[in-house]
């Protein structure tokens, strides 16, 4: 199948690749996929004063379109608050990257990616707060 | 020699017809049009001398001891076709078990699979690692009711070579006919159906510097004459074993093409065989974890087929994409599940994933291969940079041990 030419782009010019301290109390991680079903994103979000997302970094293992949906989505997470950041759409990835139905899958990926580390910020957030009052 | 891109490494898919083989193709689509089958006129005369000598070149190629062996097809699908399913129904009362492999090609499985419903029992022979069958298998697998065993001569995605000679010697012993898929190993290592006890051989000229459309079947004729029931009715052609006006042009071009493999197939291979080796050697030497898959001895001189740990195939073939390689990611194709060849070799998943099969034939240059072991390398590591698993694998971690979340 072709590729659009947004999905080329990114995959030849990812943003954000990269690694944040996962033990950093203000990092969040999100690890989803499996290596078995070809493709593993990490995607994690660096949350400043104020619930904003200051940075945000991947990782893949997987095609240019599960590339390139990651790479997009930390393009669009930076500068967001947690809250709009959950309301991160799969669909708005495949209308960016014009991703075709058999490559929705990696689009579902990077959304549960955002997810899940926005739910591990969370977790650290609230075992913070238990720890402190404790 | 400046680089013509794309670069086409994707030998085992299709191949460019040679110019010889067009050369002698054209007068036959408007000077020399005649059908072949037309007994009264000049232009048949011509069509059909031209498939006469078709017909010899090919079967020469085979090791065929007459050309009425060889009976011109669509393709190698269609041949598959015709000699399962033709067998299955000529002998239906002799018998109702067939042996074959895991690794075939699906115009085999899936004609099997097939006949099955209709009442027949097929043994499908796992394969080792290295994708060879074990002999000691086939042997078990036999039954008295076996008629046939159909078992590929090479492997489209690993390029193994399967030991065709003794399985030959052991359906011979039993008097059951082999049938063998030979597109992909034919002219590139020896074979002569003679010598290996073929009675039946599936060929296609696209996969040897012929056009598209045109195949044939080697029928043998005698010791023993193997007998088949035709798919599909018409004008009785082709001794009433495949119906349907000769595409004569195309058996022209195939017959060319068949020379020239038996002129200068030898000498091809080896230099092939050098290629791949140099493209083998520069990648492996500069990268760590990258696995061969299907046998190092026993393989097509063209075929590579590596998995890049820690980096999925279609990602790698995007990176590449001035080089035309395949890959047997899942990614690639329509269904979800990697290729089960590998999967068969006992290749894990994420490796089945991370594999590309490089093609390399006629008109590989050694510039071209160069060019490819550099950018591969090039490319393997940047998506390793890119790779979650690779830096896993870096800080000490096993994959293995990691509770994935599946999707």
């Amino acid at each position: 199948m072709a590729y659009s030419d947004k999905v080329i782009e990114h995959a030849e010019n990812p943003r954000n690749v990269g690694t944040l301290d996962k033990d950093d109390p203000n990092v969040g991680t999100g690890l989803v996929g499996a290596p078995a079903c070809g493709d593993v994103m990490r995607l994690q979000i660096k949350v400043g004063d104020g619930g904003v997302i200051e940075d945000a970094r991947f990782k893949t293992f997987g095609c240019g379109s599960a590339i390139a949906s990651s790479s997009l989505a930390t393009e669009w997470l930076k500068g967001k608050t947690l809250d709009e950041a959950a309301g991160l759409k799969n669909t708005s990835i495949v209308e960016e990257l014009n991703l075709p139905p058999v490559k929705i899958h990696c689009s579902v990926l990077a959304e549960d990616a955002v997810k899940a580390a926005i739910a591990d910020y969370r977790a650290k957030q609230v075992a913070k707060t238990a720890g402190g009052s404790a | 020699m400046t680089i013509q891109f794309p670069i086409f490494m994707d030998y085992h898919s299709t191949t460019p017809v040679d110019p010889r083989v067009l050369e002698e193709m054209l007068p036959y689509f408007t000077q020399h049009f005649g059908n072949a089958a037309s007994r009264n006129h000049a232009f048949g005369w011509h069509a059909e001398a031209a498939v006469d000598l078709g017909r010899e070149r090919i079967a020469k190629l085979v090791g065929a001891s007459s050309e009425k062996e060889i009976v011109f097809t669509s393709g190698a699908t269609e041949s598959n076709n015709l000699a399962i399913k033709g067998v299955a129904d000529f002998y239906r009362d002799k018998g109702r078990h067939i042996i074959t492999t895991v690794i075939e090609h699906k115009a085999v499985l899936d004609t099997c699979k097939r006949l099955e419903k209709e009442g027949f029992e097929v043994t499908y022979l796992p394969v080792e690692t290295d994708g060879r069958i074990d002999l000691n298998r086939l042997e078990a697998a036999f039954r008295p009711d076996t008629i046939l065993v159909s078992v590929m001569f090479a492997n489209n995605e690993i390029g193994t070579v399967q030991p065709l000679a003794d399985i030959g010697r052991m359906c011979r012993a039993r008097g059951v006919l082999l049938h063998t898929d030979a597109v992909q190993g034919i002219g590139k290592v020896p074979f002569d159906v003679e010598a290996m006890n073929v009675d039946l051989a599936s060929i296609t000229a696209h996969k040897m510097y012929g056009p598209k459309g045109v195949g044939a079947l080697y029928v043998r004729r005698s010791k023993p004459r193997v007998r088949l029931v035709a798919q599909m009715d018409g004008g009785g052609h082709e001794r009433g074993m495949r119906s349907g006006t000769l595409n004569v042009p195309g058996i022209v071009g195939f017959g060319k093409a068949a020379q020239i493999l038996t002129e200068e197939g030898v000498a091809e291979s080896e230099r092939i065989f050098a290629q791949r080796e140099r493209l083998h050697g520069k990648i492996t030497s500069a990268l760590e974890e990258v696995y061969l898959n299907g046998s190092a001895a026993h393989r097509l001189p063209g075929n590579l087929n590596l998995s890049f740990a820690f980096v999925e195939g279609e990602g790698l073939m995007m990176c590449i994409k001035d080089v035309a390689v395949s890959s047997g990611s899942a990614c690639t194709s329509a269904s979800l599940e990697p290729s089960y060849v590998l999967r068969a070799l006992g290749v894990g998943e994420e490796l089945a994933h991370s594999s590309i099969r490089f093609g390399l034939g006629r008109f590989t240059t050694d510039e071209e291969v160069d060019y490819v072991a550099e950018l591969v390398v090039k490319k393997v590591q940047k998506l390793r940079e890119l790779s979650p698993l690779y830096e896993m694998f870096k800080d000490g971690i096993d994959l293995k041990s990691v509770q994935w979340v599946a999707h």
